[in-house]
Protein backbone atom coordinates (compact mmCIF):
# COMPACT_ATOMS: atom_id res chain seq x y z
CA UNK A 1 0.00 0.00 0.00
CA UNK A 2 1.38 3.34 -0.93
CA UNK A 3 1.88 6.17 2.15
CA UNK A 4 2.89 8.69 -0.27
CA UNK A 5 1.16 9.00 -3.48
CA UNK A 6 1.43 12.24 -5.79
CA UNK A 7 -0.71 13.03 -8.91
CA UNK A 8 0.05 15.37 -11.60
CA UNK A 9 1.51 17.77 -9.14
CA UNK A 10 1.51 21.30 -10.65
CA UNK A 11 2.93 24.51 -8.98
CA UNK A 12 3.95 28.32 -9.59
CA UNK A 13 5.36 31.26 -7.43
CA UNK A 14 4.30 33.91 -8.78
CA UNK A 15 4.78 33.36 -13.14
CA UNK A 16 7.55 30.95 -12.62
CA UNK A 17 6.65 27.28 -13.28
CA UNK A 18 8.88 24.94 -10.66
CA UNK A 19 6.86 21.95 -11.17
CA UNK A 20 4.85 20.90 -14.42
CA UNK A 21 3.84 17.28 -13.94
CA UNK A 22 5.47 15.29 -11.06
CA UNK A 23 3.91 12.16 -9.88
CA UNK A 24 5.32 9.53 -8.09
CA UNK A 25 4.36 6.95 -5.42
CA UNK A 26 5.87 5.86 -2.09
CA UNK A 27 5.21 2.17 -0.41
CA UNK A 28 5.11 1.54 3.14
CA UNK A 29 8.82 0.65 4.38
CA UNK A 30 10.15 1.98 1.20
CA UNK A 31 12.87 4.73 1.19
CA UNK A 32 12.40 6.87 -2.19
CA UNK A 33 15.35 9.09 -3.14
CA UNK A 34 15.06 12.39 -4.70
CA UNK A 35 17.60 13.89 -6.93
CA UNK A 36 18.18 16.75 -8.97
CA UNK A 37 20.35 19.64 -9.40
CA UNK A 38 20.41 23.11 -7.00
CA UNK A 39 16.42 24.89 -7.65
CA UNK A 40 15.19 21.77 -9.02
CA UNK A 41 12.32 22.06 -6.55
CA UNK A 42 12.97 19.03 -4.14
CA UNK A 43 12.73 21.39 -1.13
CA UNK A 44 9.35 22.38 -2.44
CA UNK A 45 8.09 19.03 -3.47
CA UNK A 46 8.67 17.99 0.41
CA UNK A 47 6.97 21.13 1.59
CA UNK A 48 4.28 20.35 -0.82
CA UNK A 49 3.96 16.92 0.99
CA UNK A 50 3.01 18.47 4.42
CA UNK A 51 0.96 21.21 2.99
CA UNK A 52 3.48 24.39 3.97
CA UNK A 53 3.21 24.79 0.20
CA UNK A 54 -0.69 24.77 -1.58
CA UNK A 55 -0.06 23.04 -5.30
CA UNK A 56 -1.93 24.89 -8.04
CA UNK A 57 -3.15 21.34 -9.25
CA UNK A 58 -2.99 17.83 -9.23
CA UNK A 59 -3.33 15.75 -5.95
CA UNK A 60 -1.28 14.40 -2.93
CA UNK A 61 -2.24 11.65 -0.96
CA UNK A 62 -1.00 10.61 2.41
CA UNK A 63 -2.72 7.25 3.34
CA UNK A 64 -4.92 7.62 0.80
CA UNK A 65 -6.09 11.53 2.00
CA UNK A 66 -6.54 13.80 -0.57
CA UNK A 67 -4.10 16.82 1.58
CA UNK A 68 -4.42 20.12 -0.78
CA UNK A 69 -7.87 19.91 0.00
CA UNK A 70 -7.18 19.71 3.59
CA UNK A 71 -7.96 23.36 6.27
CA UNK A 72 -4.96 24.07 8.36
CA UNK A 73 -6.02 22.75 11.63
CA UNK A 74 -6.64 19.25 9.81
CA UNK A 75 -3.00 19.43 8.86
CA UNK A 76 -1.73 19.54 11.83
CA UNK A 77 -3.14 15.82 12.37
CA UNK A 78 -1.02 14.63 8.68
CA UNK A 79 2.15 16.53 10.00
CA UNK A 80 2.34 14.24 13.20
CA UNK A 81 2.29 11.63 11.22
CA UNK A 82 4.97 12.88 8.18
CA UNK A 83 8.12 14.81 9.57
CA UNK A 84 9.72 17.28 8.27
CA UNK A 85 13.48 17.62 8.43
CA UNK A 86 14.18 21.18 7.33
CA UNK A 87 17.32 21.54 5.18
CA UNK A 88 18.66 24.14 7.46
CA UNK A 89 17.51 22.93 10.68
CA UNK A 90 15.20 25.99 10.80
CA UNK A 91 15.59 25.41 14.97
CA UNK A 92 13.61 27.74 17.17
CA UNK A 93 15.93 29.71 18.23
CA UNK A 94 14.57 31.37 21.59
CA UNK A 95 14.69 27.60 22.99
CA UNK A 96 17.79 25.50 23.94
CA UNK A 97 18.21 22.71 22.07
CA UNK A 98 16.64 20.05 24.31
CA UNK A 99 13.35 22.33 24.23
CA UNK A 100 13.65 21.91 20.42
CA UNK A 101 13.85 18.66 20.40
CA UNK A 102 11.26 18.32 23.38
CA UNK A 103 8.91 20.67 21.26
CA UNK A 104 6.34 17.66 19.71
CA UNK A 105 6.27 15.53 22.92
CA UNK A 106 4.93 18.70 25.18
CA UNK A 107 2.72 19.88 22.58
CA UNK A 108 1.08 16.78 21.47
CA UNK A 109 2.18 13.88 24.21
CA UNK A 110 0.97 13.51 27.99
CA UNK A 111 4.36 12.64 28.74
CA UNK A 112 5.96 13.81 32.14
CA UNK A 113 8.74 15.86 32.34
CA UNK A 114 10.87 12.88 33.01
CA UNK A 115 10.06 10.48 30.78
CA UNK A 116 10.53 13.63 27.96
CA UNK A 117 13.88 14.33 29.46
CA UNK A 118 15.00 10.69 29.31
CA UNK A 119 13.63 10.44 25.66
CA UNK A 120 15.24 13.84 24.38
CA UNK A 121 18.63 12.43 26.16
CA UNK A 122 18.66 9.03 24.64
CA UNK A 123 17.76 11.00 21.06
CA UNK A 124 20.72 13.32 21.81
CA UNK A 125 23.14 10.63 22.39
CA UNK A 126 22.42 8.95 19.28
CA UNK A 127 22.72 12.01 17.25
CA UNK A 128 25.89 12.71 18.88
CA UNK A 129 24.53 15.59 20.73
CA UNK A 130 25.16 14.71 24.16
CA UNK A 131 26.25 17.38 26.39
CA UNK A 132 24.39 19.99 23.98
CA UNK A 133 21.36 20.18 26.04
CA UNK A 134 21.71 23.82 27.43
CA UNK A 135 22.86 25.12 24.48
CA UNK A 136 21.11 27.64 21.97
CA UNK A 137 20.64 27.06 18.31
CA UNK A 138 23.22 30.01 17.75
CA UNK A 139 25.73 28.15 19.83
CA UNK A 140 25.62 25.45 17.56
CA UNK A 141 27.24 24.71 14.26
CA UNK A 142 25.74 24.59 10.95
CA UNK A 143 26.24 20.49 11.01
CA UNK A 144 25.35 20.30 14.89
CA UNK A 145 21.99 22.25 14.04
CA UNK A 146 20.61 20.40 11.08
CA UNK A 147 21.33 17.23 13.50
CA UNK A 148 19.25 18.87 16.16
CA UNK A 149 16.96 19.82 13.40
CA UNK A 150 16.67 15.90 12.44
CA UNK A 151 16.31 14.78 16.22
CA UNK A 152 12.99 17.58 16.94
CA UNK A 153 11.35 16.06 13.55
CA UNK A 154 11.81 12.47 14.06
CA UNK A 155 10.60 12.52 17.99
CA UNK A 156 7.11 11.58 17.59
CA UNK A 157 8.25 8.23 16.02
CA UNK A 158 6.47 9.33 12.92
CA UNK A 159 4.58 7.07 9.78
CA UNK A 160 6.79 8.67 7.27
CA UNK A 161 9.96 10.79 7.71
CA UNK A 162 10.98 13.85 4.57
CA UNK A 163 14.82 14.40 5.37
CA UNK A 164 16.18 17.72 3.10
CA UNK A 165 19.67 16.78 2.73
CA UNK A 166 20.27 15.21 6.04
CA UNK A 167 24.10 14.48 5.43
CA UNK A 168 25.06 18.04 3.20
CA UNK A 169 27.05 19.61 5.40
CA UNK A 170 28.48 17.06 7.82
CA UNK A 171 31.90 15.06 8.11
CA UNK A 172 32.08 11.75 6.95
CA UNK A 173 31.72 10.34 10.57
CA UNK A 174 28.56 12.00 11.71
CA UNK A 175 27.35 11.43 7.72
CA UNK A 176 27.64 7.35 8.55
CA UNK A 177 26.06 7.79 11.84
CA UNK A 178 22.56 9.90 9.90
CA UNK A 179 23.10 6.97 7.02
CA UNK A 180 22.76 4.00 9.89
CA UNK A 181 20.12 6.10 11.71
CA UNK A 182 17.85 6.17 8.57
CA UNK A 183 18.59 3.28 7.78
CA UNK A 184 17.87 1.67 11.35
CA UNK A 185 14.00 3.59 11.31
CA UNK A 186 13.46 2.31 7.87
CA UNK A 187 13.94 -1.37 9.32
CA UNK A 188 11.54 -0.47 12.00
CA UNK A 189 9.12 0.06 9.22
CA UNK A 190 8.83 4.09 8.38
CA UNK A 191 8.40 4.77 4.88
CA UNK A 192 10.58 8.36 4.23
CA UNK A 193 11.83 10.72 1.41
CA UNK A 194 15.65 11.20 0.87
CA UNK A 195 16.56 14.50 -1.01
CA UNK A 196 20.38 14.69 -1.34
CA UNK A 197 23.22 15.50 -3.49
CA UNK A 198 25.05 12.92 -1.72
CA UNK A 199 25.22 9.39 -4.45
CA UNK A 200 27.16 7.54 -1.57
CA UNK A 201 24.14 8.04 0.96
CA UNK A 202 21.59 7.92 -1.85
CA UNK A 203 22.85 4.53 -2.85
CA UNK A 204 23.32 3.34 0.08
CA UNK A 205 19.94 3.90 2.40
CA UNK A 206 17.56 4.17 -0.39
CA UNK A 207 15.10 1.21 -2.32
CA UNK A 208 14.21 3.45 -5.29
CA UNK A 209 15.58 6.43 -6.80
CA UNK A 210 13.73 9.40 -8.67
CA UNK A 211 14.90 12.61 -10.57
CA UNK A 212 13.54 15.85 -10.91
CA UNK A 213 14.62 17.88 -13.92
CA UNK A 214 12.91 20.65 -15.35
CA UNK A 215 9.30 20.21 -13.31
CA UNK A 216 8.87 16.81 -14.15
CA UNK A 217 9.96 13.43 -12.49
CA UNK A 218 11.68 10.42 -13.79
CA UNK A 219 11.91 7.05 -12.12
CA UNK A 220 15.49 5.75 -12.38
CA UNK A 221 14.39 2.52 -11.05
CA UNK A 222 15.66 0.55 -7.99
CA UNK A 223 18.94 0.74 -6.57
CA UNK A 224 20.64 -2.77 -7.29
CA UNK A 225 19.72 -1.60 -10.97
CA UNK A 226 21.22 1.65 -10.71
CA UNK A 227 24.44 0.16 -8.79
CA UNK A 228 25.13 -1.76 -11.78
CA UNK A 229 25.58 1.85 -14.15
CA UNK A 230 26.21 4.24 -11.64
CA UNK A 231 27.87 6.52 -14.87
CA UNK A 232 23.98 6.57 -16.06
CA UNK A 233 23.09 8.50 -12.77
CA UNK A 234 25.79 11.02 -12.93
CA UNK A 235 25.48 11.52 -17.17
CA UNK A 236 22.16 12.67 -15.82
CA UNK A 237 23.20 15.86 -13.34
CA UNK A 238 25.70 16.91 -16.59
CA UNK A 239 22.88 16.66 -19.17
CA UNK A 240 20.85 18.74 -16.56
CA UNK B 1 -4.54 47.90 -11.73
CA UNK B 2 -1.12 49.49 -9.90
CA UNK B 3 1.07 48.30 -7.62
CA UNK B 4 -0.07 50.38 -4.98
CA UNK B 5 -3.60 50.10 -4.73
CA UNK B 6 -2.84 46.30 -5.18
CA UNK B 7 -0.76 46.47 -1.95
CA UNK B 8 -3.54 48.51 -0.24
CA UNK B 9 -6.13 45.82 -1.05
CA UNK B 10 -3.36 43.35 0.31
CA UNK B 11 -2.74 44.77 3.60
CA UNK B 12 -6.59 45.10 4.00
CA UNK B 13 -7.25 41.85 2.86
CA UNK B 14 -4.51 40.21 5.02
CA UNK B 15 -5.57 42.23 8.23
CA UNK B 16 -9.04 41.20 7.84
CA UNK B 17 -8.17 37.34 7.81
CA UNK B 18 -5.37 38.01 10.48
CA UNK B 19 -7.71 39.40 12.55
CA UNK B 20 -10.20 36.61 11.95
CA UNK B 21 -7.66 33.92 12.98
CA UNK B 22 -6.62 35.21 16.08
CA UNK B 23 -10.46 35.41 16.94
CA UNK B 24 -10.97 32.13 15.78
CA UNK B 25 -7.67 30.90 17.90
CA UNK B 26 -8.30 32.81 20.68
CA UNK B 27 -10.72 30.50 22.51
CA UNK B 28 -9.75 27.19 21.65
CA UNK B 29 -7.58 24.76 23.11
CA UNK B 30 -4.64 24.95 24.01
CA UNK B 31 -3.88 28.25 26.01
CA UNK B 32 0.10 29.45 25.76
CA UNK B 33 -0.24 31.24 29.29
CA UNK B 34 3.19 31.28 29.92
CA UNK B 35 3.97 32.86 26.26
CA UNK B 36 1.67 35.75 27.27
CA UNK B 37 3.15 36.16 30.30
CA UNK B 38 6.95 36.54 28.70
CA UNK B 39 5.52 38.64 26.08
CA UNK B 40 3.96 40.95 29.03
CA UNK B 41 7.24 41.32 30.51
CA UNK B 42 9.24 41.96 27.50
CA UNK B 43 6.31 44.62 25.70
CA UNK B 44 4.83 45.84 29.06
CA UNK B 45 7.20 46.00 31.45
CA UNK B 46 10.65 46.77 29.94
CA UNK B 47 8.48 49.78 27.86
CA UNK B 48 7.96 51.16 31.57
CA UNK B 49 11.44 53.16 31.82
CA UNK B 50 10.66 55.12 27.90
CA UNK B 51 7.11 55.97 29.20
CA UNK B 52 8.72 57.15 32.33
CA UNK B 53 10.89 59.40 30.25
CA UNK B 54 8.01 60.71 27.40
CA UNK B 55 5.44 61.40 29.71
CA UNK B 56 7.52 63.42 32.46
CA UNK B 57 8.92 65.51 29.55
CA UNK B 58 5.36 66.14 28.09
CA UNK B 59 3.89 67.37 31.63
CA UNK B 60 6.55 69.50 32.00
CA UNK B 61 7.10 71.30 28.82
CA UNK B 62 3.11 71.60 28.48
CA UNK B 63 2.91 73.06 31.80
CA UNK B 64 5.91 75.42 30.87
CA UNK B 65 4.23 76.38 27.04
CA UNK B 66 0.87 76.89 28.83
CA UNK B 67 2.67 79.02 31.25
CA UNK B 68 4.30 81.56 29.07
CA UNK B 69 1.72 82.27 27.27
CA UNK B 70 -1.37 82.49 30.12
CA UNK B 71 1.21 84.89 32.23
CA UNK B 72 0.90 87.18 29.96
CA UNK B 73 -3.22 87.52 30.89
CA UNK B 74 -3.05 86.70 34.21
CA UNK B 75 -3.83 83.22 33.56
CA UNK B 76 -1.57 81.52 35.64
CA UNK B 77 -4.15 80.09 37.63
CA UNK B 78 -5.73 78.10 34.89
CA UNK B 79 -2.73 75.94 33.86
CA UNK B 80 -3.03 73.14 36.38
CA UNK B 81 -6.99 72.21 34.51
CA UNK B 82 -5.09 72.81 30.76
CA UNK B 83 -2.50 70.94 31.55
CA UNK B 84 -4.14 68.07 33.66
CA UNK B 85 -7.20 67.61 31.31
CA UNK B 86 -4.83 68.12 27.45
CA UNK B 87 -2.38 64.89 28.96
CA UNK B 88 -5.33 62.47 30.12
CA UNK B 89 -7.60 63.20 27.05
CA UNK B 90 -4.96 63.35 24.40
CA UNK B 91 -1.01 64.01 24.91
CA UNK B 92 -0.60 61.06 27.22
CA UNK B 93 -2.51 58.39 25.09
CA UNK B 94 -1.05 59.36 22.30
CA UNK B 95 2.33 59.78 23.27
CA UNK B 96 2.53 56.50 25.03
CA UNK B 97 0.94 54.79 21.75
CA UNK B 98 3.09 55.90 19.42
CA UNK B 99 6.11 55.63 21.47
CA UNK B 100 4.65 51.98 22.04
CA UNK B 101 4.35 51.71 18.08
CA UNK B 102 8.05 52.61 17.52
CA UNK B 103 9.36 50.04 20.48
CA UNK B 104 7.03 47.29 20.31
CA UNK B 105 5.68 47.28 17.27
CA UNK B 106 9.44 47.33 15.62
CA UNK B 107 10.45 44.82 17.44
CA UNK B 108 7.45 42.41 17.17
CA UNK B 109 7.74 42.98 13.30
CA UNK B 110 11.36 42.26 13.00
CA UNK B 111 11.01 39.60 15.54
CA UNK B 112 8.29 37.90 13.59
CA UNK B 113 9.80 38.85 10.29
CA UNK B 114 13.55 37.14 11.37
CA UNK B 115 11.50 33.82 12.01
CA UNK B 116 9.46 33.86 8.72
CA UNK B 117 12.78 34.25 7.01
CA UNK B 118 14.87 31.87 9.12
CA UNK B 119 11.89 29.21 8.29
CA UNK B 120 10.73 29.11 12.47
CA UNK B 121 7.53 29.84 11.32
CA UNK B 122 7.07 26.21 9.03
CA UNK B 123 9.15 24.62 11.36
CA UNK B 124 5.83 25.87 13.98
CA UNK B 125 3.90 24.12 11.25
CA UNK B 126 5.61 21.30 10.24
CA UNK B 127 5.31 20.25 14.09
CA UNK B 128 1.88 20.44 13.82
CA UNK B 129 1.44 23.62 15.81
CA UNK B 130 -0.26 26.86 15.10
CA UNK B 131 1.92 30.07 14.31
CA UNK B 132 -0.81 32.25 15.18
CA UNK B 133 -1.59 30.87 18.86
CA UNK B 134 2.23 30.53 19.38
CA UNK B 135 3.62 33.74 18.28
CA UNK B 136 0.58 36.07 17.20
CA UNK B 137 -1.90 35.61 19.86
CA UNK B 138 0.40 35.73 22.81
CA UNK B 139 1.92 39.78 21.72
CA UNK B 140 -1.56 41.21 20.39
CA UNK B 141 -3.07 40.29 23.73
CA UNK B 142 0.02 41.35 25.63
CA UNK B 143 -0.57 44.46 23.30
CA UNK B 144 -4.05 44.85 24.49
CA UNK B 145 -3.31 44.70 27.72
CA UNK B 146 0.03 46.25 28.31
CA UNK B 147 -0.32 49.61 26.54
CA UNK B 148 -3.59 51.07 28.43
CA UNK B 149 -1.76 50.25 31.93
CA UNK B 150 1.25 52.19 30.81
CA UNK B 151 -1.13 54.72 29.39
CA UNK B 152 -2.33 54.81 33.40
CA UNK B 153 0.75 55.04 34.49
CA UNK B 154 2.28 57.75 31.67
CA UNK B 155 -0.92 60.32 32.32
CA UNK B 156 0.12 59.75 36.55
CA UNK B 157 3.79 60.71 35.61
CA UNK B 158 2.95 63.33 33.13
CA UNK B 159 0.69 65.11 35.64
CA UNK B 160 3.10 64.75 38.44
CA UNK B 161 5.71 66.31 35.29
CA UNK B 162 3.15 69.07 35.43
CA UNK B 163 3.19 69.86 39.24
CA UNK B 164 6.38 70.07 39.48
CA UNK B 165 7.00 72.57 36.61
CA UNK B 166 3.96 74.49 37.93
CA UNK B 167 5.02 74.60 41.56
CA UNK B 168 8.94 75.05 40.49
CA UNK B 169 9.17 77.42 37.79
CA UNK B 170 5.20 79.00 37.82
CA UNK B 171 5.51 79.32 41.64
CA UNK B 172 1.97 77.80 41.91
CA UNK B 173 1.17 76.29 45.33
CA UNK B 174 1.13 72.82 44.90
CA UNK B 175 -1.78 72.03 47.19
CA UNK B 176 -4.14 73.91 45.07
CA UNK B 177 -2.46 72.55 42.42
CA UNK B 178 -3.29 68.76 43.08
CA UNK B 179 -7.12 69.75 43.81
CA UNK B 180 -7.55 71.77 40.71
CA UNK B 181 -6.20 68.72 39.27
CA UNK B 182 -8.75 66.98 41.17
CA UNK B 183 -11.77 68.77 40.24
CA UNK B 184 -11.33 69.45 36.29
CA UNK B 185 -10.41 65.42 35.50
CA UNK B 186 -13.13 63.86 35.21
CA UNK B 187 -14.17 59.86 34.62
CA UNK B 188 -15.13 60.78 31.19
CA UNK B 189 -12.05 62.57 30.60
CA UNK B 190 -9.60 59.96 32.04
CA UNK B 191 -12.05 56.60 30.03
CA UNK B 192 -11.88 58.80 26.54
CA UNK B 193 -8.30 58.92 26.96
CA UNK B 194 -7.17 55.15 27.88
CA UNK B 195 -10.19 53.86 26.12
CA UNK B 196 -8.59 55.04 23.07
CA UNK B 197 -5.57 53.17 23.56
CA UNK B 198 -7.30 50.10 23.86
CA UNK B 199 -7.70 50.82 20.27
CA UNK B 200 -4.49 52.02 19.47
CA UNK B 201 -2.98 48.54 20.63
CA UNK B 202 -4.97 46.80 18.21
CA UNK B 203 -3.83 49.57 15.10
CA UNK B 204 -0.05 49.00 16.38
CA UNK B 205 -0.23 44.77 16.94
CA UNK B 206 -2.08 43.20 14.34
CA UNK B 207 -0.37 45.13 11.06
CA UNK B 208 2.97 44.80 13.05
CA UNK B 209 2.21 40.98 12.83
CA UNK B 210 0.64 41.25 9.49
CA UNK B 211 4.22 42.69 8.16
CA UNK B 212 6.19 40.34 9.54
CA UNK B 213 4.17 37.14 8.44
CA UNK B 214 4.70 38.99 4.85
CA UNK B 215 8.15 39.70 5.01
CA UNK B 216 9.85 39.31 1.65
CA UNK B 217 12.76 36.76 2.06
CA UNK B 218 15.79 38.08 2.94
CA UNK B 219 17.77 39.93 5.17
CA UNK B 220 16.64 43.47 3.79
CA UNK B 221 12.74 42.79 3.84
CA UNK B 222 13.13 42.62 7.76
CA UNK B 223 13.98 46.32 7.78
CA UNK B 224 11.86 46.75 5.38
CA UNK B 225 8.36 45.47 6.68
CA UNK B 226 9.65 47.05 10.09
CA UNK B 227 9.52 50.67 8.58
CA UNK B 228 6.25 49.99 7.18
CA UNK B 229 4.67 48.21 10.21
CA UNK B 230 6.16 51.69 12.33
CA UNK B 231 4.25 54.16 9.56
CA UNK B 232 1.51 52.26 9.12
CA UNK B 233 0.99 52.09 12.86
CA UNK B 234 1.75 55.78 13.74
CA UNK B 235 -0.79 56.45 10.67
CA UNK B 236 -3.84 54.64 11.65
CA UNK B 237 -3.27 55.87 15.33
CA UNK B 238 -3.20 59.44 13.97
CA UNK B 239 -6.72 58.80 11.80
CA UNK B 240 -8.43 56.52 14.39
CA UNK B 241 -7.74 59.71 17.01
CA UNK B 242 -9.53 61.42 15.40
CA UNK B 243 -12.91 59.31 14.95
CA UNK B 244 -12.50 58.10 18.43
CA UNK B 245 -12.17 61.36 19.92
CA UNK B 246 -15.39 62.19 18.00
CA UNK B 247 -17.26 59.21 18.84
CA UNK B 248 -16.24 59.38 22.81
CA UNK B 249 -17.71 63.57 22.15
CA UNK B 250 -20.35 62.25 20.82
CA UNK B 251 -20.99 59.87 23.54
CA UNK B 252 -20.75 61.59 26.62
CA UNK B 253 -22.61 64.57 24.95
CA UNK B 254 -25.59 62.13 24.31
CA UNK B 255 -25.39 60.87 28.16
N1 LIG C 1 8.64 30.95 -1.32
C1 LIG C 1 9.13 31.00 -2.56
N2 LIG C 1 8.83 32.03 -3.37
C2 LIG C 1 9.31 32.11 -4.62
N3 LIG C 1 10.10 31.18 -5.17
C3 LIG C 1 10.45 30.13 -4.43
C4 LIG C 1 9.99 29.98 -3.08
N4 LIG C 1 10.49 28.82 -2.58
C5 LIG C 1 11.21 28.28 -3.57
N5 LIG C 1 11.20 29.05 -4.68
C6 LIG C 1 11.86 28.76 -5.96
O1 LIG C 1 11.56 27.43 -6.30
C7 LIG C 1 12.68 26.81 -6.89
C8 LIG C 1 12.93 25.48 -6.23
O2 LIG C 1 13.36 25.70 -4.91
P1 LIG C 1 13.77 24.48 -3.97
O3 LIG C 1 14.14 25.09 -2.66
O4 LIG C 1 12.71 23.46 -3.97
O5 LIG C 1 15.07 23.91 -4.69
P2 LIG C 1 15.86 22.60 -4.31
O6 LIG C 1 15.67 21.62 -5.40
O7 LIG C 1 15.52 22.16 -2.94
O8 LIG C 1 17.38 23.14 -4.38
P3 LIG C 1 18.60 22.84 -3.37
O9 LIG C 1 19.16 21.53 -3.77
O10 LIG C 1 19.54 23.96 -3.65
O11 LIG C 1 18.06 22.85 -2.00
C9 LIG C 1 13.84 27.78 -6.78
O12 LIG C 1 14.06 28.32 -8.06
C10 LIG C 1 13.35 28.84 -5.84
O13 LIG C 1 13.83 30.09 -6.28
MG1 LIG D 1 16.36 22.25 -1.13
Amino acid sequence: MEVISVNHLRKMFANKTIHRDVSFKVKEGECLGLLGGSGAGKSVILRSLIGLEKPDGGEIRIDGVDISKLSEPQLYEIRKKVAYAFQNGALFDSLTVFENVAYALKEHTTLSDKDIRLKVHDLLKDFNLDGCENLFPNELSGGMQKRVGLARAIILGPRAILYDEPTAGLDPANTITIQNLILHLKESGTTSILVTHDMDTALRVCDRICFLDKGEIEDLGSVEEIKKDRTRLMSLFVRG
Amino acid sequence: MNTRTARFLNFVGGNAILSRDITRQLFTRPFYFDLLSSQLLTIGVRSLPLIFVVAISVGMVMALQFGIGLEKFGGKLYIPKLVSVSITRELGPIFASLMFAARVGAGITAEVASMVVSQQVDALRALGTSPVKKIIIPRVLACLIALPILTVIGNAIGLMGGLFVGVLDLNLNSGFYLQKIEASVTLADFFSGVGKTVFFSLFISIPACYYGLHVQRGTRGVGIATTEAVVTASILIFIGDYFLTKFFWIFESWK
